[in-house]
C-alpha cells in the first residue's frame, strides 16, 4: 500500500511530466483487444481512463468502469412535465382562462385531452433525450485534446482507442506508457493538450 | 460469440445474410461515404432530380396561385370540403409511418435487418411529413393565420379549441415531425464523423465537422447515445401509432356515414405501414441498383418487407370487410346506402380499383417466387401506393359526396390545380429524396460496422489476451511502483 507521501510525490511528478499533457493514447486493432486492454488497466486500478470505438461497443463502457447513465432520468422528468403541461395547457385555456362550451361537454373534459397530452409527453421526452444525451456529454465541442493524436482519425473509422489521463494518480509517463505497451497495442501516443 | 456457440452446436441459419460478402470496416465507410465525397454529380442523379425539381416548381407555382385566388381552384365544393388535399394529407402522413416503423419498432424488437434502410426510411418519412403538412395548411385558405393553430397569446384573449380532432392533429403532425427530426439527425452525428475524419477537402471537413459536433466516439458517449437512442424508439413507438389514430379520429369522431366506425384507429394505422413500405421500396429497389448497394441492402431485406406489406395487407383487407359487415350489421339506412353507394354508386369502379390495387394485386406476395423477383416487387409496389391513394378517396370523397339528405348530393371532380399540387408534392418529396441520397450517408456506416462478425467482442478471446498480457513490465506486479 502506498503512504501518504508517496502520493504527494508521485502528484508532484506527473503535474511537471504531464502539465502540457492530456494522457497517454494506445491503439488497439480489434473490439475483443481493447475490451481485454481497458479491463486489464481498469484492473490496474487506473480510473481516468476513457475508450473510443468507431460503433458503440457495449462491453467497453463496462471495461472502463461505465455503468450508469442519466439519460433515462431526463427523459422521464422531461416527459412529465410535457404531460403536466401539456394537460395544464389545455384545461388552463379551454376551461379557466376562457372557459369554452363545446357541445355541452364538461370543462373538465378529460377524454379529449388526452391527446394533446399524449403529443406533449412524447415532444417533451425526446427532447429530454437528445438535448439530455448531448449536455452530459459536453457536445458541440470542436476542440479536444485527442483530435492531435494523429492516427486518432483512425477512431471514427477501423481502430479502437484506450487513454489514460494524467490527471489519473497512477498515472506516469514512462511506467504507463510502458504498462499501454504490454497490453498489445499497436501504438502508445502522447496526447498534447 | 452467440453465433460461434449457434454453429458448434449445428445450428446454421439458413436466411440469407443481412450484408454481402468480403465487406470490412473500411469497405463499408468507403462505399457508402464515397456516394457523398465524390466529386461531381453522376448523369442519372442529375437527370433524376432536374425531372423532380420541375414537379418542386409545378407545386411551388399552385402554391403561388392558391395563395392568390383562394381554395377556390381546387374542386373542393359543398358538400365535399375534404377532398383531394385531406386525401393527399393522410397519404403522405402514412407513407411517412414506414419510416418510424422500420427505424423504431423493428429497433426495439433487435431485427438487425433494419440496419441498413433506417436511415433511407427515416429520411423518407421527414420529407413525406413535410409533404403531408402542406396540405392542411394550405386548405386552410389563409395559410398566414395558421399561427391561431397554436395556443399562443394574443389580444383577442382567445386560444384554440383543444376539444376538437383537428387541433389534436395540428399537435400530433408536428411532434412527429419533430420527433422524426430528432431521431434522424441523431443517427447521422456518428456517421459524419466518420465521414470528417475521410474526407480530402478542407471545407468538406469543416463542414462536417460543424454537424458532427465534436463527436469522437467516446465509450461513455456511445453508452449515453444508446441509452438516448433507444429511448427515442421507445418515444416513437407509440407515437407513430398516435399519429395515424389521431388522423383517423378527423373522421371516426364526425357522423357523417362511412366515417363514424370503431375500426378506424388500427385500420388506419396498417393502411399506413402498408402504404409506407411499398413506398420504401418503390425507392429502394432502384436506389439499391443505381448506386450498386446490393450488398447493403439485400434480397433479404426486400423480402421481409414484403412479408410485412403481406401481413399488414391483410389487416387492411379485413379492414375492408369488416366495413360492409359494420354497415350491414348497423341496420342503420345511411350506413348502408353508403356501402351500396361504395360499391355500385357513380364512383364505384373506383372502389373495385381499390381492392384490385390493394387486395388482389398483392395476393401474388403469397409466392416465395414473386418476392424474389425485384420487377414484380416494382410493380406490386406501385400498384400499393395507388391504392392507398384511392382507399382515401374512397373513403373521404364517397362518403361526403352523398350523406343524409339527397338535396344536398353532389358530385366531385377535381381540377387540374388538384392534381399540380398532388404531382407538385411527388416532385417536391423527389427533389428531397435527391439530395438526401447525394449529401447525406443514406445507410448508416457505424450501425453497418456494428453487424460485421469482428465488431462483436468475443468474450473467449478477451480472457485469452487478458491473460496473456499478464506478462507485460508493469501488469506483473499487482500494483504499480510510486516514484522513482
Amino acid at each position: 500500500m502506498t503512504t501518504q507521501e508517496e502520493l504527494i510525490r508521485e502528484e508532484a511528478l506527473t503535474t511537471a511530466e504531464g502539465g502540457g499533457n492530456y494522457g497517454l493514447m494506445a491503439e488497439f486493432d480489434s473490439p475483443s483487444a481493447v475490451v481485454a486492454a481497458a479491463r486489464r488497466i481498469y484492473g490496474e486500478g487506473y480510473r481516468r481512463i476513457n475508450a473510443y470505438s468507431p460503433f458503440p461497443i457495449e462491453e467497453l463502457s463496462h471495461a472502463i468502469g461505465f455503468h450508469r447513465d442519466y439519460v433515462a432520468l431526463c427523459t422521464l422528468i422531461c416527459g412529465v412535465l410535457g404531460a403536466l403541461g401539456g394537460f395544464m395547457l389545455q384545461y388552463w385555456t379551454g376551461g379557466i382562462d376562457y372557459p369554452l362550451n363545446v357541445g355541452g361537454r364538461p370543462l373538465m373534459s378529460l377524454p379529449s385531452f388526452i391527446p394533446i397530452t399524449f403529443e406533449c409527453t412524447v415532444l417533451l421526452a425526446a427532447f429530454g433525450a437528445f438535448l439530455g444525451n448531448l449536455l452530459m456529454n459536453r457536445l458541440p465541442q470542436p476542440y479536444h485534446p485527442t483530435f492531435n493524436v494523429p492516427s486518432f482519425a483512425r477512431a471514427s473509422q477501423d481502430r479502437f482507442f484506450l487513454c489514460v489521463k494524467s490527471d489519473d494518480p497512477m498515472y506516469n509517463r514512462t511506467k504507463t506508457r510502458a504498462f499501454l505497451e504490454s497490453l498489445g497495442a499497436i501504438e502508445v501516443s502522447n496526447v498534447e493538450k | 460469440m452467440a453465433e460461434v456457440n449457434r454453429e458448434a452446436e449445428g445450428y446454421v441459419d439458413l436466411r440469407p445474410p443481412v450484408m454481402g460478402p468480403g465487406q470490412n470496416f473500411n469497405s463499408i465507410a468507403k462505399k457508402i461515404g464515397d456516394i457523398v465525397l465524390m466529386r461531381g454529380f453522376k448523369k442519372g442523379w442529375v437527370f433524376g432530380f432536374m425531372i423532380a425539381f420541375l414537379g418542386s416548381v409545378m407545386m411551388f407555382n399552385t402554391i403561388a396561385y392558391l395563395v392568390l385566388k383562394g381554395v377556390g381552384i381546387w374542386g373542393n365544393q359543398i358538400p365535399v370540403g375534404w377532398a383531394f388535399d385531406i386525401i393527399n394529407f393522410v397519404w403522405w402522413i402514412g407513407i411517412g409511418h414506414a419510416g418510424t416503423l422500420i427505424s423504431a419498432i423493428l429497433l426495439l424488437l433487435r431485427q438487425g435487418w433494419r440496419n441498413s434502410i433506417n436511415r433511407f426510411a427515416e429520411a423518407m418519412t421527414l420529407f413525406a411529413v413535410a409533404c403531408a403538412g402542406l396540405f392542411p395548411l394550405f386548405h386552410t385558405g389563409r395559410p398566414w393565420m395558421a399561427y391561431y393553430l397554436f395556443p399562443l397569446p394574443n389580444t383577442m384573449s382567445m386560444w384554440p379549441q383543444f376539444r376538437s380532432p383537428l387541433m389534436w392533429d395540428v399537435f400530433a403532425v408536428s411532434t412527429y415531425l419533430t420527433v422524426s427530426a430528432l431521431f434522424w439527425f441523431m443517427g447521422l452525428v456518428p456517421d459524419f464523423a466518420t465521414m470528417r475524419d475521410t474526407a480530402k477537402k478542407k471545407w468538406q471537413r469543416v463542414v462536417l465537422g460543424m454537424l458532427a459536433m465534436g463527436w469522437r466516439g467516446d465509450a461513455r458517449h456511445w453508452h449515453r447515445y444508446e441509452t438516448a437512442y433507444l429511448l427515442l424508439a421507445g418515444l416513437s413507438t407509440p407515437l407513430v401509432l398516435s399519429v395515424h389514430t389521431i388522423v383517423s379520429f378527423d373522421f371516426s369522431t364526425g357522423i357523417v356515414p362511412g366515417w363514424h366506425a370503431t375500426i378506424f384507429p388500427p385500420y388506419f394505422v396498417a393502411g399506413a405501414v402498408y402504404a409506407g413500405f411499398a413506398m420504401v421500396l418503390t425507392l429502394a429497389i432502384p436506389v439499391r441498383k443505381f448506386y450498386g448497394l446490393e450488398d447493403f441492402i439485400t434480397m433479404r431485406h426486400i423480402r421481409n418487407c414484403c412479408k410485412v406489406m403481406l401481413a399488414t395487407g391483410l389487416i387492411v383487407a379485413y379492414g375492408y370487410l369488416m366495413e360492409a359487415f359494420f354497415a350491414w350489421y348497423s341496420g342503420n339506412t345511411f350506413e348502408q346506402f353508403m356501402m351500396k353507394n361504395r360499391m355500385f354508386g357513380p364512383y364505384g369502379m373506383i372502389y373495385w380499383l381499390l381492392i384490385l390495387c390493394n387486395v388482389l394485386v398483392p395476393s401474388l406476395l403469397w409466392w416465395k417466387k414473386m418476392r424474389d423477383n425485384l420487377f414484380v416487387i416494382f410493380i406490386i409496389s406501385m400498384f400499393i401506393n395507388v391504392g392507398m391513394w384511392l382507399e382515401r378517396f374512397v373513403i373521404i370523397v364517397m362518403s361526403l359526396n352523398r350523406d343524409f339528405t339527397p338535396s344536398a348530393w353532389r358530385m366531385y371532380y377535381p381540377t387540374i390545380f388538384d392534381f399540380t399540387m398532388f404531382f407538385g408534392t411527388v416532385g417536391f418529396f423527389l427533389t428531397m429524396m435527391f439530395l438526401f441520397i447525394r449529401f447525406v450517408p443514406m445507410i448508416p456506416i457505424f450501425e453497418m460496422k456494428s453487424l460485421l462478425p469482428e465488431a462483436k467482442v468475443d468474450e473467449r478471446k478477451v480472457k485469452e489476451l487478458e491473460r496473456e498480457e499478464g506478462r507485460g513490465p508493469i501488469g506483473s506486479s499487482p500494483l504499480p511502483q510510486y516514484g522513482d
